[in-house]
């Protein structure tokens, strides 16, 4: 009793590591359980399966080059969708701004490539990065000034995104000399280095977009939590009203964060458009985006929980095509389902296994100190 | 179901929410026909009580007896079925239905709802000729005024034949003559032999209608007396704790030169409702105007305009003789910038943000200032350094630069909010509510520094929906209604009776030994 | 007589199209007015187009799968009210992983079971929904006009077109004349109300979602075993989303979400009647802007271009009592 009275209202603090680190790692192996499920009833063997994948993800250089450069567009659109969570904003349409992204790096690369390689790397760069906000502009403002509520006109955008690339590639960037819908190859002054240009290691599509991936990492961790502009975005996202009390305009950080948001999923055009493909071709984006609000639920819209996230579903990617190689009953969109199993349970059952986990914690934490005492 | 038996009766009755106890081995016994007041500060688990009895919360223990009959609560439909009405502080009506369908919903009368609609129809006219309740039953509810609204909330209790019904804080919205017709309203129904429990924090409601009175203090409860051998002041004082300090001890007002002046302000709402109609107001440094007034008069929006929360649609503000209105000066951030600070009303809406730590909140709305920014980087140092200097200063416990706000205790909260508004040393201080959901200690120490800061010269204007508060700081004390200011008097002029009659929209006539 | 054909033609191919969409949406509606998003459409219409498929195919009856493309979908929107109104999570996101779960888990079970490459086998005979010739259709055949609209437009859908048709005033029935609607509706706007009134908000949450459910294993059925013979990978293609688009041009309304269903069908329909068509003054319209059509029109509605709609008012927020 005596106990009870001195713990009254203060409660006992989680530990930053239970929140952080237990409780994702809780969900991510209730998804795999899950999934593991899901391969025996189709009759596999799930811990070969584990094996396979992991083997598939990192067993060799060229595996670890792949998941990388999978990697690269999940930390991309993840950062997106974590820059508008902090803003309070749900953008589903980080697929649709990676479309427009491709789109924008396309055109410079087709219709720029007189101008030299150190010129016209950083425009395509540039290029992705505003088609991608100038798309996500529209719902941000459209939120802002007219309340339209963003999840469904990004959803709806994502759509029309995909019938803009469709007709581009159909009607106009078509290549005359191919029959596919896609463009010309661009010329190898506009590429990416690789790599494996520089490294002794297999040819794999792993790019320098990578790279730039992990230095945005660094500028999304700075400009949210130290600069005024990421502090605005997180009190808006938090609490509107006390924004209007303090003078910042949600409205003005809807459109930003959103067209930051925007911005960032347009450069998984430059990874997959100007690094792997080196020409536009249709349905690139290969739900990099949808992924993408995986990742940032489960990386906690934290950088080095994106990072890593990121690289989970790298490595679920690319050691997904290997299991569809290796095990015959199971195909490449067992992945997809171990994906979506994740955003469920890190995602829409976050409140079912934290509250027991941290209830299980202070049990454990209350016990010792008794023990102690 | 002898006659002797009280109408409802608690034992022991305890309830906690995670650390809090909130209700701590209550009884109370209530009897039949008759009106029991339960009075207690805001905070003090009245309201948390009478939704156990209402079935919307469970009791960790404790019985419940109607009728002398012990009685299982576990939902509010069982509430209902022993015959338990509530109108809740905040009403639960569905804003796009009628009446009418707000009324049956729960109690259809069948799966398909013409019937049910039509028999409604008829008990209600019945209801409302012998209870004298006249509404419109076809009337959209979110177009009805909040005093017929809750006319609604009674009508729907009576109409589940409710024996005991319970008003959580009812003349909250209402203004006097309204809350005075409530009065007669509740009056009619214990004459017709319901039973009825008013719960207030206001002691004017409990002298005027009860037959008894139970007291509650921080999830206890104190004292039951009959009303007519009890006095207020007695009640106040068991109500807090300690003999309550009416007055603030404080010097005459020297109040200065006018530092902001409103003319004929006009706000209309995005609905074209008029909530601020030609607003005439003058604030003098060196002195705290009060504005009084039932809340939903205008006040919030009067606020949220001075601090640049919302636009005015017409009308002038003078600050320091420059016109803001229309001028680039006139938005949030520029008016803190040019020296007016404003304690929100609401903490928790608008002065924090409750998941940010202390320190991130005590640089909210002045992010942009040249101390807490090196570059394109904000200065956390300096951001720690300044919370942990007000922590210091306005003893805000515990002292944790790094606790999230809303670990803090609502004074503790206030206190974090009220000094990063005054530690900007600004001319004019808004402050809204200044010590609403406050404990007794905290209201103290937030009186004085409004006082002191009087004191050096500065300008303030609290508004408050506390008449004992305003009368209490306020060197001069305007009464809005229905938009407008109804009237004006100094403090030594201001009695209750005025203030409340000026309330609810009586203006005082112009005579010349006022002038 | 030309163009008349035409529009019959269009016509009827509007309504075969307009058949999924109008019992999603109005799945939809039930999880919408109760106060749940549900963008989980497309997931439920996919896992019960699969389910049916895959159970018809092996039955062989075409009812034994709609039974069967019901509970899948039934199974999903629990899923979604054990998430949403359970554990309170949030509701955007779990309508979204039971899209991608069910992306991925149709194709996986067809590839296991069937080894056609996630397909299900082409359904025949019993196993498939047919067109059903109403009564004196060949007789009115002869009557111009009118008989002619009753043979070849009303005539020959099979039932789960009818059943769509039925769906709308039984449903707009419910939503406003029965103690069930109003319940849901009320449950939509501000669930404290209904709490206090004795009603439990997470039970009729759970109903209204199970209505939900009930529905979409109609629609998808219809894609796999009536409209289509067998399930194919995507074979949702967008439609979940269509129908939710259709909802909130329908304003959330049973009426003018038929005609949003409709509208966006007829698109759909003249869209490839205007493939490569020169149209005076216009010229050729490109086919994927006719297909974006209904997301643009939707869009400008949310905009507030094209009138204004109000959601309910609870939509999207978890219940949870106040201290």
């Amino acid at each position: 009793m005596a106990e009870g009275k001195a713990r009254f209202g203060t409660p006992l603090k989680i530990p930053g590591w239970v929140n952080y680190a237990l409780v994702p790692l809780v969900n991510l192996f209730a998804a795999l359980l899950i999934s593991g499920i899901v391969i025996l009833i189709v009759g596999d063997n799930p811990l070969k399966a584990l094996e396979v994948l992991l083997y598939g993800a990192f067993g060799y250089p060229e595996a670890i080059g792949y998941t990388l450069y999978y990697t690269t567009n999940f930390i991309f659109t993840g950062l997106a969708v974590a820059i508008a969570f902090h803003c309070g904003l749900f953008n589903i349409g980080a697929e649709g701004q990676a479309a427009l992204g491709g789109i924008g790096t396309a055109i410079v690369c087709l219709y720029l490539d007189w101008l030299p390689s150190w010129a016209i790397i950083p425009i395509a760069m540039i290029a992705a990065a505003l088609f991608g906000a100038a798309w996500a502009y529209i719902p941000a403002y459209l939120q802002a000034k007219r309340g339209s509520h963003i999840v469904i006109t990004t959803i709806m955008f994502n759509f029309i995104a995909a019938s803009v690339l469709t007709y581009l590639l159909v009607e106009v960037l078509i290549n005359p000399a191919g029959q596919s819908p896609e463009s010309r190859p661009f010329i190898e002054a506009t590429w990416l280095p690789f790599f494996h240009d520089f490294l002794s290691m297999p040819e794999t599509p792993l790019n320098i977009s990578f790279l730039y991936a992990l230095v945005l990492s660094g500028g999304f961790y700075f400009f949210v939590w130290h600069t005024r502009w990421g502090y605005e975005i997180r009190v808006v996202g938090q609490n509107e009203t006390a924004a209007r009390y303090a003078g910042i305009s949600p409205s003005r950080n809807i459109i930003l964060a959103m067209m930051i948001s925007g911005a960032l999923a347009g450069f998984v055009g430059i990874n997959e458009i100007q690094g792997v493909q080196q020409r536009l071709i249709i349905d690139f984006t290969n739900e990099y985006g949808f992924v993408g609000i995986a990742v940032a639920l489960m990386g906690r819209n934290h950088p080095v929980g994106i990072f890593l996230a990121a690289l989970l579903f790298g490595a679920l990617y690319q050691g997904g095509s290997e299991l569809a190689f290796e095990m015959k009953t199971i195909n490449k969109e067992m992945v997809i389902v171990i994906q979506g199993l994740i955003i469920l349970f890190s995602g829409a059952l976050e409140h079912m296994f934290r509250p027991r986990i941290e209830a299980a914690y202070r049990r454990v934490a209350t016990w010792r100190t008794v023990e102690a005492g | 179901m002898s006659e002797q038996n009280p109408a409802l009766e608690l034992r022991h009755v305890n309830k906690s929410f995670g650390p809090v106890h909130a209700n701590k081995d209550i009884s109370l016994s209530v009897n039949r026909s008759s009106i029991h007041g339960i009075v207690g500060e805001n905070g003090a688990g009245k309201s948390t009580l009478m939704s156990i009895v209402y079935g919307f919360y469970q009791a960790d223990s404790g019985e419940i007896l109607i009728n002398g009959v012990p009685c299982q609560i576990d939902n509010p439909q069982s509430s209902i079925e022993a015959g338990i009405g509530m109108v809740h502080q905040h009403f639960m009506l569905v804003d796009t239905f009628t009446v009418l369908e707000n009324i049956i919903l729960g109690i259809e009368g069948g799966a398909c709802l013409s019937k049910g609609l039509a028999a409604a129809r008829e008990e209600l006219i019945r209801l409302e000729k012998e209870y004298s309740l006249e509404v419109n039953v076809d009337a959209i509810v979110g177009d009805l005024p909040v005093g017929l609204r809750q006319r609604v909330e009674i009508l729907k209790a009576l109409y589940r034949e409710a024996e005991i019904l319970i008003l959580d804080e009812p003349t909250g919205v209402l203004t006097p003559q309204e809350a005075d017709h409530l009065f007669r309203i509740l009056d009619t129904l214990r004459k017709q032999g319901k039973t009825v429990i008013l719960i207030t924090h206001k002691l004017r409601e409990i002298m005027a209608i009860t037959d008894n009175v139970s007291v509650m203090r921080r999830g206890e409860m104190v004292a039951h007396a009959k009303t007519s051998e009890t006095t207020r002041d007695a009640l106040a004082e068991m109500m807090v704790g300690r003999s309550v300090l009416l007055r603030v001890a404080k010097s005459p007002a020297k109040p200065g030169e006018t530092l902001l002046s409103l003319r004929d302000l006009t706000y209309v709402d995005a609905d074209n409702v008029p909530r601020l109609k030609k607003i005439d107001l003058d604030l003098k440094a060196g002195e705290i105007l009060g504005i009084a007034g039932v809340s939903g008069n205008g006040q919030s929006e009067l606020l949220e305009i001075l601090g640049g929360m919302r636009t005015p649609t017409s009308g002038s503000i003078r600050y320091k003789g420059r016109e803001l209105v229309g001028s680039k000066a006139f938005s949030a951030r520029n008016l803190r910038k040019i020296g007016i600070g404003h304690v929100p009303e609401d903490r928790h809406r608008a002065g924090l943000v409750l998941s940010f730590s202390a320190n991130e909140c005590t640089i909210l709305g002045y992010h942009d200032n040249p101390e807490y920014n090196r570059g394109l980087r904000l200065d956390r140092d300096a951001m720690v350094r300044n919370c942990e200097t007000y922590i210091e200063k306005y003893d805000i416990r515990p002292p944790d630069a790094y606790l999230l706000a809303s670990d803090f205790s609502g004074g503790n909260q206030q206190k974090l909010v009220l000094a990063r508004e005054m530690e900007q040393s600004p001319d004019v201080l808004l402050v809204g509510q200044p010590t609403r959901g406050v404990d007794i200690g905290a209201i103290e120490f937030i009186h004085k520094q409004l006082i002191q800061m009087r004191d050096a010269g500065k300008a303030i204007l609290v508004v408050s929906v506390e008449i004992d508060e305003v009368m209490s700081i306020a060197d001069r004390i305007a009464v809005m209604f229905d938009g407008e200011i109804v009237g004006e008097v100094s403090a030594e002029e201001a009695t209750e009776t005025r203030l409340g009659l000026m309330m609810a929209g009586v203006r005082e006539s112009t005579t010349p030994e006022m002038a | 007589m030309e163009t008349f054909h035409i529009i019959i033609l269009l016509m009827d191919a509007t309504f075969r199209v307009a058949t999924p969409l109008v019992l999603a949406a109005l799945a939809g509606m039930f999880s919408e007015r109760a106060g749940i998003v549900d963008i989980g459409l497309e997931g439920k219409m996919l896992g019960a187009a699969f389910a049916a498929a895959a159970v018809a195919s092996v039955s062989g009856s075409a009812w034994v799968g709609l039974g069967a493309g019901i509970m899948a979908s039934l199974a999903l929107s629990a899923l979604h009210a054990y998430a949403c109104v359970t554990h309170k999570g949030n509701q955007v996101v779990s309508g979204m992983a039971i899209n991608i779960v069910v992306a991925g888990l149709a194709p996986t079970l067809a590839y296991a079971w069937f080894q056609m490459g996630g397909q299900t086998p082409s359904l025949g005979g019993d196993a498939r929904f047919r067109s059903i010739d109403l009564p004196f259709s060949d007789a009115a055949r002869e009557i111009p006009v009118f008989g002619y609209i009753y043979a070849d437009l009303i005539s020959g859908h099979n039932i789960l077109v009818y059943l769509a048709a039925a769906a709308v005033p039984i449903c707009a029935w419910i939503l406003y004349k029965s103690r069930f609607g109003l319940r849901i509706r009320a449950v939509g706007e501000n669930p404290h109300a209904v709490d206090t009134a004795g009603i439990s908000v997470d039970l009729l949450r759970y109903k209204a979602l199970a209505v939900t459910g009930f529905l979409c294993g109609i629609s998808g059925a219809y894609l796999s075993t009536a409209h289509g013979a067998g399930f194919i990978r995507d074979m949702t293609a967008g439609k979940g989303y269509l129908a939710l688009a259709a909802l909130i041009f329908g304003k959330w309304r049973p009426v003018p979400t038929l005609f949003a269903c409709l509208l966006f069908a007829f698109t759909d329909a003249v869209q490839i009647r205007l493939q490569g068509v020169e149209l005076p003054i216009v010229g050729v319209i490109p086919v994927q802007f006719i297909q974006a059509l209904p997301y643009i029109l939707t869009v400008l509605l949310l905009a507030g271009f094209v009138g204004k709609a109000h959601p309910p008012k609870a939509i999207g927020t978890p219940y949870i009592k106040e201290r």
